[in-house]
This record gives structure tokens, sequence and C-alpha cells, in this order.
């Protein structure tokens, strides 16, 4: 029972420290001190206290896009394992709800975004609503050959069943999705190379150009859900690395806690050493994320 | 680690070098592909015999990651910088296609292996090997340098290397070195040709062959 209330109370609290990972370790790389890693605490709070200015074209939509976006990931959050921990919610087929969970919360901020009448925001909602297209038959297909590999249709089942010894029989389909559950990652939460979060150019802008419109509470409730969304998307991604439950609490705890931060690291690794790379090239680069889990899925069966 | 697996493990990193092979325009990360495809390809005789090593597998083995790891991409770099190109423009089937092509080629070769009866530890191996001979057919037939086209026959020549070591595993010794001589005789026959080739048309575009008239 501890073990599940963890699971989910661990990310709610720390979900913010590991985008402070990720600005530390890209500080490091360009030779800078860098932010504190609890910057964004700062900033959410910052952000709560503030009042909101709205544009009196909107309607409720744009006042209820944020909300939905983060009772959605709220709710998407029990689903997710935490490394040895066991996810708080789990049934056969739980992966569905997971996955449509999060595609609520993003056709909301979409929705929000187009709210506003804004042509920027408009144009980052088309941009958004193309790659979620695209990045959520992949998420499917990486998800479909764990589950046909593990013989398990729910998320923390799927990914209990990975242990040491599943790496030995079956590293390739393993390493196969991993890498392909990361190219997801950085597609899905908008980071570099396909989307740079740092831009300033609404041109250039993915997700960011949808919320500019967005202030005070509602900006902070957009903040604290990605992060979250990282923190989902971290721990699929590491579960998979990490061999199955050991039984200690802590030990459990302390090494999930690890495969997430890890991903984050790595994450700013990746936005340090690479470039954004052009709109047009993004579709194929999740295509070859979708080759993975595809060849993945081939390489289980049969 | 069984031997099972790790078959699968080699025939990984050779499926994502055909698709990468129809993806990349760029003539270095083809020949690195072909040369990584080929090294990889060149031990898997050591995993499919079932009996202890012998010596004669040993000598092949060496031999193909020799000529196919080392030569190969040293002779294909020096005919590179001699002839000045570096992309390859404009091929006759987009790369998206390509690559959709070569997912086929990867399914019909797995439908391919099942009708066949090929044994089941072999199974994803034949379909692989198969997958690279298509994938190699494809590259010729498709793109316009000559130079992308002898990636496309090492390629060819990397399938037919595996599918020798999955469906006779200890095999013909001397039927192996010999087809490994004509391909290193190929290659670098191929090489002066496209040398030839670039100094007659300033390119090495195999369509400008049509204009020719005796």
């Amino acid at each position: 029972m501890t073990a599940r209330v963890l699971a989910v109370l661990l990310p709610l609290v720390l979900a913010p420290l590991a985008f402070g990972v990720i600005h530390r370790v890209k500080a490091r790389f360009a030779g800078r001190q860098g932010k504190p890693l609890t910057q964004i605490y700062l900033d959410i709070r910052k952000c709560l206290g503030k009042g909101a200015t709205i544009s009196r074209t909107t309607t409720w939509l744009f006042r209820a896009g944020p909300t939905i976006n983060l009772a959605a990931t709220l709710a998407a959050l029990p689903f997710v394992p935490l490394g040895g921990l066991p996810a708080a919610v789990s049934f056969p087929g739980d992966i569905f709800v997971f996955v449509y969970l999060l595609a609520m919360g993003r056709f909301f901020t979409i929705m929000a975004a187009l709210d506003t009448g804004s042509s920027f925001e408009g144009m980052g909602a088309s941009r958004e609503a193309v790659y979620s297209c695209l990045a959520e038959p992949m998420l499917f297909l990486a998800l479909l050959a764990l589950a046909r590999h593990s013989g398990d249709l729910s998320l923390s089942g799927m990914l209990s069943a990975v242990s040491a010894g599943s790496w030995l029989t079956g590293a390739p389909v393993l390493a196969l999705v991993t890498v392909a559950l990361f190219l997801i990652l950085l597609a899905e939460n908008c980071r570099v190379p396909f989307d740079d979060p740092n831009t300033h150019l609404e041109l250039t802008m993915i997700h960011e150009v949808m919320v500019l419109d967005h202030g005070g509470p509602d900006f902070a409730f957009i903040e604290y859900a990605q992060t979250l969304k990282l923190w989902i998307f971290a721990a699929v991604a590491t579960s998979l690395l990490l061999p199955a439950a050991s039984g200690v609490l802590a030990w459990d705890a302390l090494w999930g806690l690890a495969g997430v931060f890890a991903a984050a690291a790595a994450v700013g690794v990746t936005e340090s050493v690479m470039a954004r790379l052009r709109l047009t090239r993004v579709p194929p680069l999740l295509a070859a994320a979708g080759a993975f889990a595809a060849l993945a899925l081939i390489l289980v069966g049969g | 680690m069984d031997m099972i697996s790790l078959a699968h493990a080699a025939v990984v990193p050779v499926i994502l070098a055909n698709l990468a092979l129809l993806a990349s325009s760029r003539l270095v990360t083809c020949i690195r592909l072909v040369a990584l495809q080929g090294a990889v390809i060149s031990v898997t005789p050591l995993i499919f015999e079932s009996g202890p090593l012998t010596v004669h597998t040993a000598v092949l083995c060496a031999v193909a990651l020799g000529l196919k790891g080392v030569v190969f991409p040293l002779l294909l770099h020096r005919t590179l910088r001699r002839v000045v190109v570096r992309h390859e423009i404009e091929p006759y089937l987009g790369y998206p296609l390509s690559i959709l092509l070569g997912i086929l080629g990867l399914l019909a070769s797995l439908w391919l292996a099942g009708r066949l009866g090929v044994p089941a530890g072999s199974y994803r191996s034949f379909a692989a090997a198969f997958a690279a001979i298509l994938t190699g057919l494809l590259l010729i037939v498709t793109r316009k340098k000559a130079f992308t086209q002898v990636m496309g026959y090492l390629t060819a020549e990397n399938g037919i290397f595996l599918l020798t070591a999955v469906l006779a595993p200890g095999g013909p010794l001397f039927i192996e070195l010999a087809i490994l001589l004509d391909v290193f005789v190929a290659v670098f026959v191929m090489g002066i040709a496209i040398h030839h080739i670039n100094r007659q048309f300033d390119c090495i575009d195999t369509d400008r062959f049509c204009s020719l008239k005796d």
C-alpha cells in the first residue's frame, strides 16, 4: 500500500525538480552556473500568486484548458509505476486509458489555444496536433511491442515484467523499445530536437506558442502539468532499463528516482549536443521511432 | 546469452542499416553504414555454426571482416575523394518512398521465411538477409549516382553472405571465399570505372549513359 501511495506522491512533489535537472545539465554544458534546481517551484508559486488578464474574445474553453490539462495529467499519473514501485491503479488494458488521458489534456490545450483567436496560437496548435497525430501511433506501437513481450496488457504489468533476465533473452526488443520511447518522450514533451522550449520567436515555437496568452494560476497549472508529463514519460522509458522490484521499499523508490533523474539528464545532454530540427524533418524522425517500435514488434512475435 | 538471442541481436543492426541506407543521402554515411553492416554480418557464421569452432569458419570470418569492415570502406573513401561528390541528389525514388519500400521488403521477406519453413532459430536472420538483398537491389535500381549503386551491390552481397551463413552453417568455404574475392575485384573495378565515368561526364550520374551514341 505504502509503495502505491509513494509512486503517486513522489512525482507530485519531485516532478518540477526533474525540469531543474534538465536546466542544470544544459547550463553546465554551456559553461554556465545555471539557475537553482528549484527555480521551477519558485516560478509556479509566483504564477499562483498572480491574477490573470483574459481577453474578451475568449470563452470558457480558454479558462478550462489548463485546468483540464492538469486534471487529465494527474489522472494519468496513478497508472505509471516508478522503478520498482507498482502503479497505484492498474487493470488489463489501462494503457489505452493512460494514453487517451494524456491525449485529452493535449486536446484541451489545443482547444484553448484556438479559442484565443490569435493567428500565432492557431499555428502552434496546428503543429502540436500534427506532431501528436504522429507520436500517438508510435507510442501505441511501442507499448504493443511491450505488451506482446510481457503478455500483460496493463502498463504496470508490462513494465514490471521486465527484469535483468529478460534483458539477457530479449535485449534487442527492449533496447529498440527504449530508444523509441525516448524519442517519443522528446516529441511529446516538446524538447529539442522536436521543439525548443526556450525559443522566443513565435514562428518557431510549437508548445510554447500555444500557452502564450495564459497567465497567473493558469500558467502555473500548465507548467506543473508539463513537469508531470515529463516525469510520466521518463518513468515509463526508464523502468525498462531498471531490473524488477527488490522488495525493499526505500531501495525501490530510490532506484525509480535515479531512473527518472537520469532520463532528465539524458534529455539535457540531448538538448545540449544537438540543434532543433527543421519542421519538415520531424515526421521522418518520428517515423524512425515508429520503425524501431515496429521492428521490436516483429522481433517479439513470429 | 544463448545463440538464438545473439542471432537476434545481430539481426537488428542489419535491418536498421538497411533502412538507414535507404534514408541517407550522404555518401560518407552510406559507406559507414555498409561497412558496419558488413562487419556485423561477417561474424554471423560463428553464431550459426552448430559444432565447435572450425578453422575454416574462423578464416572465413576473418577474411570477410577484413574485406567488408576495412578494405572496402578504405577503397570507397579513396574513390569518393577522387570523384568530388558528397550527396546523392534527386534519386529516381524519394527517400520516404524508399524507406516504405524497404519496410515492405522486410515484411515480404518475413512472409517468405514463414512460407519456406525456415527453422525457427534462423527465421529472423533469414528475413533480415533477404531484406538486405532486396534493399541492395532497390538501391541499384533507384539511385542515379554510380557510387550509390556500388553501395547497393555491397548491401546485396552482405545479404547473400548472411543467407549462406543461415542456410548452410559451416558451409562450403571455398565458394564463400571465391565470392568474396569476386566482390573485392568488382569493387576495385567499380572504383576505377566510377573515376572514368567522372572524367568523361564531369559527374557520375548513370542516367547520362542514355545520351551515349556510337
